[in-house]
C-alpha cells in the first residue's frame, strides 16, 4: 500500500512537471475552462430568468447541480481521460507490454498515468459556484449534510471511474475507442441539469444505463440537506457494483491482450 | 476537388457517427425547455413549439458544420500547406470545397431522420409559404458561408501564433450561447438582443432555423437576411486580410 502511495506521488510530480513545461498553455487552457465554464451557465441564468422554479428546482438549488457538474467535468477531463487516451494509444502501438512488465498493478499504473493539474481551476468554479447557490438560498449547508455529500461525491466519481475503464477494456478489442471521449462528453453534458428535468425514456436513461442522476443530482440533494436513504443507499451500491464490474471486465480484457500484431 | 472531399469524409464514416452524436446537444436542451414550456408558454414558445425549434436546430447544424480550422491548423504545423501553395488552387479554395463536399456525408444518416422526425412531431410549426423557403435556402447558404469563413480566419491565425485551436475554443463557446443553438435568442433581454444583430453567430444557426419555423414575416426575414449578407463580406474580408498578412509569415518561417 505504501509502495503504490509514493507511486502516485510520484506520478502526480512528473505531470506537473510535464505541464510546467508549457507555463503559456497552462495559463491560455485555465482561462478558456473558466470562459467556458461561465458561457455555460448562461443557459441556467435564462431558465431562471423566466420562471423561479423549474422541474422542482429553484435557481440556487440548480446552481448546486452545475456545482457538482463543474467538479466532476474537472475529474474526468483533468484525471481520467488523459490517462485513458494514453493507454489506447498503448494499446494500439504495442508499447502497452511495457506496462504490463511492471511489477505493479496494471490498472493503477494505467490510471495514474497522467493528469493534467490545470484542470484543478474546475474545483475552484465549482466552490464558487456552491457559494453562490448558498448565497442565493440565504443560508449556510450544515454541517451534518457534508459527510453525506462527501459519501455521494466519492460514489459519484466511482461510478465515473467505471464507465471509463469500461471503456478502455473495449479498447482490447476493438481497437480504436479514443473517440468515446468525443461521445461521452456530449452525453455527460446532460449531467449539467437536475435529473428531474428529463422525463419518460430520457429519464430511465439517465438513471439506470448512465447514472447521470446519481453522479449530479445525488450529491446536489445530500448537500441540500434532502438526499433520502434510499438515494445514498443506491448510489453507493451503484458504486461499488459499477467499481467491481468494472475491475472483472478489465481483468479479463488483458487476459485478452495479445499485443499490437499478435 | 468535391468529389475527392465527399469521398475522403466517406472513408472516416465513423467519424461521421461521433460527429452526429457530438451534436446532440439539441435534444438535451429540448428536454430541458419542453419541461419548462410545458408549464407555461415561454416567449411565445409552447412546447411544440420547442420541439419544432431544436429538431430544426439539430438538421441546421449539421446542414452548416465545418471542421476546417482544425484541418488548417495540422497542416500549418507538419507543412503540408506548404505543398498545397504550389497547387494551382488557391490553398482557401481548397479547404473550403472540402468542407462543403463532407456536408452531404455528414448530414446523410441523421438529416433524414430528424426531418422525418420534425414533420410527425411538429409538422404544424414550419411555414408553408414557398417563399419563406427560398429565404431560408438563402439564409442556409449564408450560415454555411459565414461559419466556414469564421473557420478559414482562425485556422488561418494558427501562421501568426502555434496553434489557434484554443481561439477556436472561446469562439465555439460564444458561439454555442449567442447563436440559438442552446436556447432561442428571443429568450435573451432586449438590450442583450440588440448586441447580438451586430454579432455573426445568430447568423449561422438562429436565423434559419427562425425562417423555418415561421417566427419572421417575410418583410423581416428579409431584412435579417440583409444582415446575413453583409456579415458573410465582413467575414470574407476578414479571411482575406488574415490570410495576406500570414502567408508573408508562413513564407518567412520555411523560407
Amino acid at each position: 500500500m505504501k509502495a503504490y502511495l509514493s507511486l502516485f506521488w510520484l506520478e502526480l510530480r512528473t505531470s506537473l512537471a510535464l505541464a510546467m513545461q508549457y507555463r503559456a498553455d497552462f495559463v491560455t487552457d485555465g482561462f478558456v475552462e473558466v470562459f467556458w465554464t461561465l458561457t455555460a451557465l448562461v443557459p441556467l441564468f435564462v431558465v431562471f430568468r423566466a420562471r423561479p422554479v423549474v422541474a422542482g428546482w429553484t435557481f440556487g438549488e440548480a446552481l448546486m447541480v452545475t456545482g457538482f457538474f463543474t467538479l466532476l467535468q474537472g475529474v474526468l477531463e483533468g484525471a481520467i481521460n488523459p490517462s485513458m487516451t494514453l493507454v489506447v494509444e498503448q494499446i494500439r502501438k504495442g508499447t502497452f507490454d511495457f506496462v504490463l512488465l511492471k511489477p505493479k498493478d496494471a490498472q493503477f499504473l494505467v490510471t495514474t498515468a497522467r493528469v493534467l493539474p490545470w484542470r484543478a481551476v474546475n474545483a475552484l468554479t465549482a466552490a464558487a459556484l456552491f457559494v453562490y447557490g448558498f448565497v442565493v438560498l440565504h443560508r449556510a449547508p450544515a454541517v451534518s449534510d457534508l459527510g453525506v455529500t462527501a459519501l455521494l461525491l466519492f460514489a459519484s466519481v466511482g461510478i465515473l471511474y467505471s464507465l471509463w475503464m469500461l471503456a478502455v477494456s473495449l479498447a482490447f478489442y476493438v481497437v480504436r475507442v479514443d473517440n468515446l471521449t468525443v461521445l461521452f462528453g456530449a452525453v455527460f453534458d446532460a449531467a449539467r441539469w437536475p435529473a428531474s428535468v428529463f422525463r419518460g425514456f430520457l429519464h430511465v436513461l439517465f438513471t439506470f444505463v448512465i447514472p447521470l442522476a446519481v453522479m449530479t443530482t445525488f450529491p446536489a440533494d445530500a448537500l441540500l440537506g434532502r438526499a433520502s436513504t434510499a438515494e445514498v443507499a443506491g448510489a453507493a451500491v451503484a458504486a461499488i457494483c459499477a467499481l467491481a464490474a468494472s475491475r472483472a471486465v478489465w481483468t479479463r480484457a488483458i487476459a485478452h491482450y495479445t499485443s499490437a500484431g499478435g | 476537388m468535391l468529389r475527392v472531399g465527399f469521398s475522403e469524409a466517406l472513408a472516416y464514416r465513423a467519424e461521421t457517427l461521433v460527429w452526429i452524436a457530438a451534436t446532440t446537444m439539441p435534444l438535451v436542451m429540448l428536454a430541458l425547455w419542453h419541461t419548462v414550456a410545458r408549464e407555461a408558454p415561454i416567449a411565445g414558445f409552447g412546447p411544440s413549439q420547442m420541439v419544432g425549434y431544436f429538431l430544426s436546430m439539430f438538421i441546421v447544424r449539421q446542414l452548416t458544420g465545418s471542421w476546417a480550422v482544425w484541418l488548417i491548423n495540422m497542416e500549418v504545423r507538419d507543412g503540408t500547406l506548404a505543398q498545397r501553395m504550389l497547387r494551382p488552387v488557391h490553398p482557401l479554395l481548397a479547404y473550403a470545397l472540402s468542407a462543403v463536399a463532407e456536408l452531404p456525408v455528414r448530414s446523410f444518416l441523421a438529416v433524414p431522420l430528424a426531418t422525418v422526425a420534425l414533420f410527425v412531431f411538429a409538422g404544424a410549426e414550419l411555414v408553408r409559404a414557398p417563399g419563406m423557403w427560398a429565404l431560408w435556402f438563402l439564409s442556409i447558404v449564408g450560415a454555411l458561408l459565414i461559419t466556414l469563413f469564421a473557420n478559414l480566419a482562425i485556422g488561418c491565425l494558427a501562421l501568426f501564433v502555434e496553434s489557434s485551436t484554443k481561439m477556436m475554443d472561446v469562439w465555439l463557446a460564444l458561439y454555442f450561447v449567442f447563436s440559438g443553438y442552446l436556447f432561442p435568442v428571443a429568450l435573451f433581454p432586449p438590450a442583450v438582443r440588440r448586441a447580438i444583430d451586430w454579432l455573426p453567430f445568430r447568423y449561422q444557426l438562429g436565423l434559419p432555423v427562425e425562417i423555418m419555423t415561421g417566427r419572421h414575416d417575410f418583410a423581416s426575414a428579409l431584412a435579417m437576411l440583409g444582415h446575413q449578407w453583409l456579415m458573410v463580406l465582413v467575414m470574407l474580408a476578414i479571411v482575406a486580410l488574415v490570410w495576406r498578412g500570414g502567408v508573408k509569415r508562413f513564407a518567412a518561417y520555411g523560407g
